[in-house]
């Protein structure tokens, strides 16, 4: 299973416009291709490095790439594990020696092989480091035992799928209605809809928060869920493909006596998963990564979603950037696997419509 | 099953007339094909019976009963489309019991009625299968089924068969005509194709920029065409229509010569120089063996069909005839041929076109 899948993705690496020749324009393809990874998941590849480092690894000037620490050792009659150096002795050769102590620019240290033997003294600048890669895991472990991941997780994950089902159910019947159902002002209802585009979120802000505030819903997590889940984006993608449903079908739904629900929920709707499922995912991302309407409208830490909480690591004096880093891979993870498990669905149309 | 009568039916889309006045009454039970060229308004006229489009002003009646302002799903009639529209996410099954459940009919008598339709067009053994998992025939079957299952008061076809091939167009017609003997609903069939309509027809209605040319039985339509139109649509291939005068002495004067003894066949009372056109089908032009010819026809073009030929030629005025022969072999390309026309086999139009009979 695997080998195949080795075997086809080498095929696919050998791909080129001529079979067996590599030419020019397939490198510059290839080489266009690599960059737009590069910048696709280097940041990624980045940000989950840099989760791994200890908070001293993070402030490195120069930053290494990989999270690398001191190398230390346990030598036989010093309580504390040694820090380990490669030193440049002054005859010339090249030892990796334990640090007893430093004093000044005066280093003193031990030769780990014989913890007995004599102490060596060496100018700081003739010693190097010795580093390993190591995991900061406690970057992970310690906020989820302090940090209450669970609970802004089970909030998060509570506002982000009944949000979106609220979204898919209301967008879809204004799609219905704008794509499929005639009433005379359909037009202008289409407009006043798209129109809502052109505001941004920071104008409505404040009337949405003064009727969030009249209506009691402040630190209550359908203050997040109610206000967006009518999007006009959402009504727009769906009335589009809508639209290319055969009028035939609906036609012949109506003659069979259906009423206009039996034809939105029966005939309209399964016809329509492509694009429901796009709406899906686009509308978990944007409630996963919601940030500036929770901030406002969730005060109170046990209604927090993870992006909210996320913001608690970054205080008026410090950062506690490590514990920040790992948070935010944590938070990426699930949107990263919906999409994984939900993108076949945005290439997938419905491969026969049942005409001619 | 219920009988159908139109009043002054017309229907614009913004500036564009498409129906003007239709008038027409269907009997109950009765096969009606509306027949016509593309863009003469039958397509639409069925949707506007159906209820899908709205009239701008007119009034159908279903049973006696004013419809004009009922929806669609009110009228209680069934249409089949030229797409046939089956639901592609449903099965066969799904698809001929949509309209069943929309009607909160008890189940077992869902799936009897569904059973019943399905064996009587064969589709027992595809109930599971989705439309797409079906050929064009079988496709066509499950939208009659859907149809039929509904038992509606005037089934509605819109040009069912144009999707088909040849050979299942000609199987899928013998079966719309057995259908139609054994159900004995009202049927009002849309069709370019006026083989099918005179096949299937218990009466056509030939349509033509909105308005209705002639109504009436298969044969009546081909034998007596009312005017110009009917006689060059219904009829394949086409009557010849040869343009002229009445001549002084009576007879018929094309622009090649006269057609002689042709005067007791014309229709009493033209004056002698009135515009005529002469209308005679290509079965009823017939080689002139001995006897005296009409006219002499120089064969341009034959066809042979093995059970028939057709020859087309030109007549010395210039006017195109086709000639129907039995013959395999009547003639050849560039050969003269000697006709004569069947007097009483005579067609004759005024200038407006209106046919004037003896």
């Amino acid at each position: 299973m695997s080998r195949v899948n080795t075997s086809r993705a080498l095929l696919l690496l050998r791909q080129a416009r001529r079979p067996g020749r590599l030419g020019w324009t397939d490198i510059l393809a290839y080489g266009y291709l690599a960059l737009g990874v590069v910048l696709m998941f280097g940041p990624v590849l980045w940000l989950v490095l840099s989760s791994l480092k200890t908070p001293a690894a993070l402030l490195e000037f120069p930053p290494s790439f990989l999270p690398l620490t001191q190398k230390t050792i346990s030598v036989p009659g010093h309580a504390q594990p040694l820090e380990l150096h490669r030193v440049r002795l002054p005859d010339g050769s090249v030892k990796e020696l334990a640090q007893v102590r430093r004093i000044g620019i005066q280093a003193t240290m031990i030769d780990p092989a014989s913890p007995g033997g004599p102490v060596i003294r060496v100018p700081i600048e003739a010693r190097e480091p010795v580093r390993e890669v190591a995991f900061a895991w406690s970057n992970y472990t310690e906020p989820l035992k302090q940090f209450a991941f669970g609970r802004y997780f089970a909030n998060s994950l509570v506002v982000t799928i009944v949000a979106t089902l609220i979204t898919l159910l209301i967008n879809s019947m204004a799609a219905y209605a704008l794509a499929i159902y005639e009433f005379r002002g359909r037009n202008a209802a289409l407009l006043m809809v798209i129109g809502t585009l052109m505001i941004p979120i920071t104008i409505v802000l404040v009337p949405v928060f003064l009727v969030v505030t009249q209506l009691g819903l402040n630190n209550s997590l359908w203050a997040v869920i109610l206000p967006g889940a009518a999007t006009p984006t959402g009504v727009f993608l769906l009335r589009q493909y809508m639209l290319t449903l055969p009028r035939d079908l609906i036609e012949a739904a109506r003659m069979d006596k259906a009423s206009e629900w039996q034809i939105y929920s029966r005939i309209v709707m399964p016809l329509t998963l492509p694009a429901l499922a796009v709406l899906a995912i686009f509308s978990i991302m944007w409630r996963w990564n919601e940030f500036l309407w929770p901030l406002a409208v969730l005060t109170k830490s046990e209604v927090y979603t993870l992006q909210i909480g996320l913001n608690a690591f970054q205080g008026e004096l410090q950062t506690q950037w490590h514990y920040l880093l790992a948070m935010t891979v944590m938070t990426l993870a699930p949107v990263a696997l919906v999409f994984v498990f939900l993108q076949r669905f945005i290439t997938t149309g419905i491969a026969n419509t049942g005409m001619k | 099953m219920a009988g159908l009568v139109l009043k002054g039916i017309a229907k614009s889309f913004g500036p564009v007339e498409v129906l003007r006045g239709i008038d027409l009454e269907v009997a109950n039970g009765e096969f009606v094909v509306f027949v016509g060229p593309s863009g003469c308004g039958k397509s639409t006229l069925l949707r506007v019976i159906a209820g899908l489009e709205e009239v701008t002003s007119g009034t159908i009646l279903i049973d006696g009963q004013d419809v004009t302002a009922e929806r669609a799903a009110e009228r209680g009639l069934a249409m089949v489309f030229q797409s046939y529209a089956l639901y592609p996410h449903m099965s066969v099954y799904r698809n001929i019991a949509f309209a069943l459940e929309n009607m909160r009919l008890p189940r077992e008598e869902i799936e009897a009625r569904v059973r019943r339709a399905a064996t009587m067009l064969r589709l027992t053994d595809y109930l599971d299968r989705k439309p797409g998992a079906l050929s064009g025939g079988q496709r066509q079957r499950v939208a009659i089924g859907r149809a039929v299952v509904r038992d509606p008061k005037i089934f509605l076809f819109d040009e069912p068969l144009s999707n088909l091939d040849a050979e299942l167009r000609v199987a899928t017609r013998k079966e719309l005509a057995g259908l139609h003997a054994e159900i004995g609903g009202t049927m009002i069939y849309v069709t370019h194709d006026q083989v099918e309509a005179m096949t299937l027809a218990n009466r056509i209605v030939v349509l033509n920029k909105g308005r209705i040319e002639q109504v009436g039985t298969p044969l009546e339509l081909y034998n007596r065409p009312a005017n110009l139109f009917v006689a060059g649509f219904i009829g394949s291939p086409r009557m010849n229509l040869i343009s002229g005068r009445v001549g002084p002495d009576g007879h018929f004067e094309m622009p090649g010569g006269a057609l002689a003894q042709s005067g007791p066949f014309l229709p009493a009372g033209l004056a002698p120089g009135a515009e005529i056109t002469l209308g005679i089908r290509p079965e009823h032009v017939l080689p002139a063996g001995g006897e005296a010819p009409d006219a002499i026809l120089t064969v341009d073009l034959v066809e042979q069909l093995g059970s028939e030929s057709y020859l087309y030629g030109t007549l010395p005025g210039g006017a195109a005839l086709t000639l129907r022969s039995p013959l395999e072999d009547p003639a050849r390309r560039g050969e003269s041929l000697p006709v004569r026309f069947e007097r009483h086999r005579l067609h004759v139009f005024d200038a407006a076109g209106l046919a004037l009979r003896p």
